[in-house]
């Protein structure tokens, strides 16, 4: 069997150029931090809503409440899956989430499917103002009408490739982003 | 970039003595996310679904009758409950034709309690839902040994470090039993202490110390687990009088006071008060009593969880008798 072929698409100045820019987007799309949340899917996008919520505090001054979705109970697929993924633990900052601008971060949208069973979770913590949804990378291959509002990067992936995204505390290494040729890909 | 998973449980949970030392822990860790779930303002998942759960309780029981139905309910799964009580039931007879009646109306999970030992894997090798075992006579309480590990972990840290003594009426203990197997799986030093009575014959061959007198035991030990004087179970005078009992094996907060360390104290209720514990104890500063009830529905969501959609693949090795 070939090995996958894989293909760096983002180096870590690019990724950390992209996040930058993201953290300013998030600021403009909310009008300030003001009531801002943000929420980092598990596992890749709480390490990303940790490095915008740093960004932001270095250019506002202001440190914005972040806390961690585990999507895992609220997949659609649970069932037909085992054995059993390990379940992490959601976290939603001191306050909750009433009345709030909610900012979802993950690290690729695909599917679509992450993101739906994330705002099932969210609505089982209160009700939002508004949610947004940002995502370092946006690949093709949506199963629900679902879009992102802050994208890093836009990533065209050929049938059957997937994106890998690398986080150092997740996965060790530096920053990056590679397409894998061969294989699914995040949802 | 798989998603981690953790280690499959098989098809029921019928006794810790199955389990594997990893797979307890992977239970243990993933009730402590669960946890969560009950203090969130909707204390609901829907991880189960479209899963329907049927609570056969053939014994008295309401403590893990409502922490199992919490558990499911917050799980999102369909619930029925049937029970009967442990006289009217026909020993064999009556879970065939249960477990008959079950697979006919479809479910997809199982919680048995039953006066018989063996009655969980009776109905295990016969349906190919999960089941699960609520209590089976004097042989195993699996999800209350786990429920207690996980007090201890809370508590005193990894379960390796640990010195753990069973005080009581080990003898018509499935709790003990459960206990035992557990702790021992998980590398904790183990003791009994208890009136010659009330102990098993050879219960040494478990790995265990015995003690036989509780200022002993309560020297030697990080945690006490208390056992409840099952009286209605006791056919013979197994004792001389309550009061005797309290005076020589009680667990009173004088022998508590007189420890040498901090000792946790457990007990799996419903206690006997001023029997086997006193009430000075019971709700005093080092009982975790109420905790336990806590984490029983953390921990009997976890078991639900990590069994649930693997019935498919073991339904026909069931049929066959296997094990799986």
């Amino acid at each position: 069997m070939p090995e996958p072929q894989r293909r760096p698409i983002m180096d870590t100045a690019a990724v950390e150029r992209a996040l930058s820019r993201m953290a300013r987007e998030v600021v403009e799309r909310t009008g300030g931090t003001e009531g801002v949340v943000l929420v980092g899917i598990h596992r890749r996008g709480v390490d990303l809503a940790a490095w915008i919520a740093r960004e932001i505090e270095r250019t506002e001054g202001v440190a914005v409440p972040t806390g961690s979705l585990d999507i895992t109970l609220y997949r659609d697929d649970l069932m037909t899956v085992g054995p059993r993924p390990v379940v992490g633990r959601s976290d939603i900052p001191p306050g909750g989430i009433d009345g709030r601008q909610v900012v979802i971060v993950d690290d690729v949208l695909y599917t679509g499917r992450t993101v739906r069973a994330a705002l099932d979770e969210l609505a089982d913590y209160g009700r939002p103002s508004r949610t947004l949804l940002c995502v370092l990378v946006d690949r093709e291959g949506r199963e629900l009408p679902i879009q992102a509002d802050i994208v890093g990067a836009k990533v065209p992936v050929p049938a059957g490739g997937r994106v890998e995204v690398r986080v150092p505390r997740t996965d060790g290494g530096a920053l990056g982003v590679e397409v894998v040729d061969g294989g699914g890909g995040a949802g | 970039m798989a998603h981690p998973t953790a280690p499959s449980l098989g098809k029921d949970l019928l006794a810790l003595e199955d389990l594997t030392g990893e797979q307890i822990l992977s239970i243990l860790d993933t009730a402590e996310t669960f946890k969560e779930i009950s203090v969130r303002p909707i204390k609901k998942v829907p991880a189960l679904r479209n899963r329907t759960i049927v609570n056969a309780f053939f014994e008295n029981s309401t403590r893990t009758r409502v922490s199992f139905e919490f558990a499911e309910k917050r799980m999102g799964a369909d619930t029925v409950s049937i029970s009967t009580t442990g006289s009217s039931v026909q020993k064999g007879e009556t879970l065939v034709d249960t477990a008959r009646n079950l697979e006919a109306m479809g479910v997809d999970m199982v919680v048995i309690r039953h006066s018989s030992s063996g009655s969980a894997r009776f109905l295990a090798e016969r349906i190919p839902s999960n089941v699960v075992n609520a209590g089976d006579g004097k042989h195993e309480h699996p999800t209350q040994g786990l429920l207690d590990l996980l007090t201890i972990r809370d508590h005193r840290g990894p379960i390796d470090k640990l010195k753990v003594c069973i005080v009581g009426d080990v003898l018509h203990s499935r709790v003990a039993r459960s206990n035992i197997w557990g702790l021992r799986r998980l590398g904790a030093q183990v003791a009994v202490c208890g009136p010659r009575t009330l102990l098993p014959p050879a219960i040494e061959e478990m790995g265990v110390t015995v003690f036989r007198r509780v200022e002993e035991a309560i020297e030697w030990a990080d945690v006490l687990n208390v056992l409840r004087l099952q009286l209605e179970r006791m056919t013979g005078g197994f004792i001389p009088s309550l009061r005797e009992y309290n005076r020589v094996f009680g667990v009173t907060r004088a022998r508590i006071e007189s420890a040498p360390r901090n000792v946790l104290v457990l007990h799996p209720g419903p206690m006997n008060r001023g029997v086997e514990i006193d009430s000075d104890v019971a709700d005093g500063p080092q009982s975790v009593i109420l905790q336990q009830v806590t984490n029983g529905v953390a921990v009997r969501m976890a078991v639900l969880y990590l069994l649930s959609g693997h019935a498919p693949e073991t339904a026909e090795a069931a049929k066959r008798g296997g094990d799986a």
